[in-house]
């Protein structure tokens, strides 16, 4: 576990002496079939060192070519995001040195991007936010280091390193924000909301698997403070692997708390990169950035300027997703959701999740229940994202219908969710292997309910004098007999019909 | 049966068609030239006997067969080490990269197999072709065939040296600011510099991307001609080729054999001459022009003002690109590693250092260090920056000059070959070798240097350079071997016919 000795704010002091500012840098991993710049495969895992050519490990000689596929990604995403699209932009080389990068220097763009200048608008708690976009780039990914021997897993004090360059040359999309300024107390919610909501906008765009869990969506969160009032921009840290929306929000809520308790002992920030870790919930100081920041870019000049013809855009532009707030009102009219009900499905990044599980055949409201309802909870306890728990909508939407048809009852189908987390398999073979079904034998419900009559004779009395409220007490004893595998309505009808 | 290895490439083609040799003679027999003379000369890196002659005879066969590959299948070729060819080392002439066997093969090496020409192993090379004289090889110097104790010019001496010394009757080079043209000057040889993109640099291991590009290094202005059709054209794999198709090369070599230039107009570049330039070279030139107006051309003179900035702009764009492709050689994937002393347990930054401090030389290091100076943040616009604004008015300057003239002219080198150890020590001496050829590889232009005769004072080779605009490299080859066919009929056979036997010699 890592600790901290820094001194933490609390959350509202810091908002009286305080005005956050905010920045999010969210990398999207592209689905595309192939990586950015070789024709090797870009799909996730693979034995290490297989999906890779002279290209993408950087071999003497070798040489980029831009993949067209992951071009026209990054204009659908900039105009989803209402970015411009640059009529002409070049790549260019970021150079530093690290085992995991085969070139030694990443192609990125630098003051020439793709996309620039959009806005998002989001929703928090019910307000619209407008986030501005100031770009979105290409870039390429790099390998994957795993650092064995050592405490910390990071490279300090590793034994040895393994990299593994199956990753190397993927496509990303960086987008980045303008500083977003005069949120307030709700900054850590905004960047939560901004980013949970372009993964919405990510998937709807089917351009990425978009899993925060496996890297495909990646976030870097810079903050600053200054002092209330001032209207200045304070000294920034971006804090790194910030990997889930939950972990977003924590994140820039800890900085806020941190910085503050720097500069209210006289401190001043330093710029630097923060690592941000899950289980404690604390930044730690990572390398310091204003001396290692010279990257020396320059154009790539293995490659040719890109110029996305007009007509092509305007194509592109035709293929967009509904406008994420129109849809919403949309959705929220088919679904026949309260305001709350949909503000609360919204916040709690569900939206997708219950869409996916209706289209799956669920009702609206059976699919807002078990996601905002007993999945929430779960996703809580365990500190996860809920697209990040490891249950589909095709899984809930099966398990409903197991619901509708009669064969579980809600504590059953709890039951099934614990199946699903732990591995068991699909909702019919954890029913399967559990024996989770209903018993709808009657013959064995009914002499439960003989055995019940006969056990409790005062109880039995009381309902035949008319006392219907006290079937409860023999309705449990049938269902612990029967290991709650039992119809509770049915249940009752035959005691009733067996009493009167 | 005879193989005659002073015999052209397109003289050997036609040996192969009409049966007077086999390739595996001829390939044999260059093998046996390189082991005759190679101890002395020092072209080679590495040489694939076995590969060659497997080569070889896969060519016979194939003709045997009635199945030609193309017009110089079985005619063997040597290949610069700056090119990745699969399964046979490639060391860019750098410690750095000792051992590295490329699993692929550069396009144009991909091509030359495909032709059916063998292979007959990797020359020497200022290592990562950062020199002018080949001096800068971790291999030991090339020695020029006409002098053992002189420069065979860089950074494609070994090539140039391979082809003059009769070893190979053709080479691949590289030129990114004159080394195919100058070593070709220098040895009294022919090269190219095609049109930026008008060869695939896939596989050529980078200098400065933005200046390299891969060209034909021979004895004749016809066999480049051969060469250049085999080697260019579009590659998907590189992104800067040009996709279009190449002008017909070898059908202006053979319009301009015919001697006649009427209504073609040279222009002589006034800021490439005078001062600087040696006078026996100054005087090959000027003779060399002569002839060429005699022949029917018409000659200017013009002007490209901003040439004089061509050596100080290229200082700064080369290292900035080689800065950045050299930073790949860091001891964690391949080539050389070494450990440093008296540490521990290093860490990968420190096996970097070390391996890089160990394996890179001296020139290497100065264009690292100028290159990553020269990009660094706040010194950008005024050298990197700065430098591609003088560049575009470079390009301009040519563009001026070819409303004017539909080739331009000047020596390649302002000098003959130097002595070996001369210029080593004084990187700017050095840099002054390429000031004639940098323009061109600063816009794209294509350029030859066809051999102009002995300079009278050491009686060493000098070279005639010619331009043309970018796409229209059939112009360099008509105007070449115009010029080279009238200096033939003067000096009555060819100019290495002159250069000493090295049969026995030792360097």
């Amino acid at each position: 576990m890592t600790t901290t000795t820094d001194t933490l704010v609390p959350f509202d002091e810091v908002l009286e002496r305080y005005d956050p500012a905010l920045g999010l840098e969210v990398h999207v991993e592209l689905n595309t079939a192939t990586k950015m710049f070789c024709g090797c495969p870009a799909a996730f895992g693979g034995e290490p060192n297989t999906h890779v050519c002279p290209t993408c490990l950087g071999l003497p000689g070798s040489m980029p070519v831009v993949n067209r596929r992951a071009v026209e990604s990054a204009i659908r995403i900039g105009l989803a995001l209402n970015c411009s699209i640059a009529e002409w932009c070049r790549f260019a080389r970021k150079n530093y040195f690290y085992p995991d990068m085969p070139k030694n220097f990443q192609t990125s763009q630098y003051d020439e991007p793709i996309c620039f200048d959009g806005f998002m608008d989001v929703d928090v708690d019910g307000e619209t936010v407008r986030v501005e976009i100031e770009r979105a780039h290409m870039e390429e990914d790099t390998g994957k280091s795993t650092h064995v021997g050592g405490l910390t897993g990071r490279i300090h004090g590793a034994d040895y390193s393994l990299v593994d360059y199956n990753r190397a040359g993927i496509p990303l999309i960086e987008i980045v924000t303008k500083p977003i300024v005069g949120a307030g107390e709700k900054a850590p919610a905004v960047a939560r909301a901004y980013v949970s909501q372009l993964r919405d906008l990510i998937v709807a765009l089917g351009v990425s698997e978009a899993r925060m869990d496996q890297g495909n969506l990646r976030a870097d969160v810079n903050l600053s403070l200054a002092p209330k009032g001032s209207g200045t921009l304070g000294t920034r840290t971006e804090t790194k692997n910030v990997n889930s929306f939950r972990s977003v929000e924590r994140a820039v809520r800890y900085e806020m708390q941190r910085h503050a308790g720097v500069l209210d002992a006289g401190g001043s920030i330093l710029q630097e990169t923060r690592h941000w870790h899950e289980d404690t919930g604390i930044t730690t100081s990572g390398r310091e950035k204003s001396d290692a920041e010279d990257y020396r870019y320059f154009p790539e000049p293995d490659l040719v300027p890109i110029a996305p013809p007009r007509e092509w855009v305007e194509e592109l532009r035709g293929t967009l997703p509904e406008n994420p707030t129109e849809k919403r009102a949309r959705l929220q009219a088919e679904w026949g959701f309260s305001d709350l009900e949909m503000r609360d499905t919204v916040g709690a990044g569900a939206l997708g999740l219950v869409e996916e599980t209706i289209a799956a055949g669920s009702s609206p409201q059976a699919a807002r229940k078990w996601w905002l309802g007993e999945l929430a909870r779960r996703a809580n306890d365990s500190g996860v994202d809920l697209a990040d728990l490891g249950v589909t909508p095709a899984d809930v939407a099966r398990i409903q219908a197991l619901v509708d048809e009669g064969a579980l009852n809600d504590k059953l189908a709890r039951q099934v969710f614990d199946g699903l987390f732990a591995g068991e398999g699909t909702p019919d073979e954890i029913v399967a292997a559990r024996g989770l079904a209903i018993v709808s034998d009657e013959g064995a419900l009914s002499a439960a309910v003989d055995a019940a009559i006969a056990a409790n004779p005062d109880v039995a009395d009381k309902i035949r004098d008319g006392k219907v409220a006290a079937a409860g007490a023999l309705i449990g004893a049938v269902m612990k007999e029967m290991k709650g595998q039992a119809d509770a309505a049915r249940v009752r009808e035959l005691i009733l019909d067996k009493l009167s | 049966m005879t193989a005659d290895i002073r015999r052209t490439a397109a003289e050997l083609a036609d040996d192969l068609a009409s049966g007077a040799t086999t390739s595996v003679e001829l390939t044999q027999a260059s093998l046996d030239r390189i082991g005759a003379v190679d101890g002395a000369v020092h072209a080679f890196l590495q040489v694939d006997a076995e590969g060659a002659l497997a080569a070889a005879r896969a060519s016979d066969e194939r003709r045997a067969a009635g199945q030609v590959a193309s017009a110089l299948d079985g005619v063997p070729i040597a290949v610069k080490d700056v090119l990745a060819t699969e399964g046979l080392p490639t060391t860019c002439g750098s410690r750095i990269l000792e051992g590295w066997v490329p699993p692929y093969d550069a396009t144009v090496v991909a091509k030359v197999r495909a032709a059916g020409l063998p292979i007959l192993g990797k020359t020497n090379m200022d290592e990562f072709a950062m020199g002018s004289s080949t001096e800068h090889s971790a291999y030991g110097v090339t020695h020029n065939p006409w002098d053992l104790t002189r420069i065979p010019g860089g950074s494609g001496g070994g090539s140039a040296a391979a082809v003059a010394a009769f070893e190979a009757p053709i080479a691949l080079g590289t030129d990114t600011g004159g080394s195919i043209r100058q070593p070709g000057a220098v040895t009294g040889t022919v090269g190219v510099k095609p049109t930026y993109g008008g060869v695939s640099r896939y596989g050529l291991v980078a200098l400065a991307n933005s200046l390299d590009q891969v060209g034909p290094v021979t004895r004749t202005v016809l066999d480049a001609a051969l060469l250049h059709e085999v080697i260019g054209g579009h590659d998907p794999k590189d992104s800067t080729s040009i996709d279009q198709p190449l002008p017909a090369l070898v059908e202006a070599v053979r319009q301009g054999a015919s001697g006649d230039l009427t209504g073609v107009r040279i222009g002589v570049v006034k800021e490439l001459g005078g001062e600087g330039y040696q006078a026996g070279v100054l005087a090959r030139f000027q003779e060399s022009v002569e002839l060429l107006t005699k022949a029917g051309a018409e000659v200017v003179e013009v002007s490209c003002p901003h040439f004089v900035h061509a050596l100080a702009t290229y200082y700064l764009i080369l290292p900035a690109e080689a800065s950045s492709n050299l930073a790949r050689f860091d001891a964690m994937r391949y080539g050389l590693r070494v450990l440093p002393e008296g540490v521990d347990a290093p860490s990968a930054e420190d096996v970097m250092r070390a391996t890089r401090e160990a394996g890179f030389g001296d020139e290497v290091k100065r264009r690292i260090i100028l290159g990553t100076y020269a990009l660094s943040s706040g010194y950008y616009d005024a050298y990197y920056g700065q430098a591609q604004k003088v560049r575009t008015l470079i390009s301009q300057d040519f563009a001026r000059a070819f409303e004017q003239a539909d080739v331009l002219v000047s020596p390649t080198a302002p000098t003959t070959a130097f002595p070996i150890g001369d210029k080593v020590d004084d990187p700017m001496a050095m840099y002054l070798n390429d000031l004639a050829t940098i323009p061109a590889n600063l816009s794209g232009v294509p350029g030859i240097s066809v051999p102009s005769g002995l300079a009278d004072e050491d009686g060493l080779p000098a070279g005639f350079q010619i331009l043309a605009p970018a796409l229209a490299d059939d112009r360099v080859y008509r105007v070449g071997a115009a010029l080279e066919s009238l200096l033939l009929e003067q000096w009555g056979g060819p100019l290495l016919d002159r250069a000493p036997d090295l049969e026995g010699a030792s360097a």
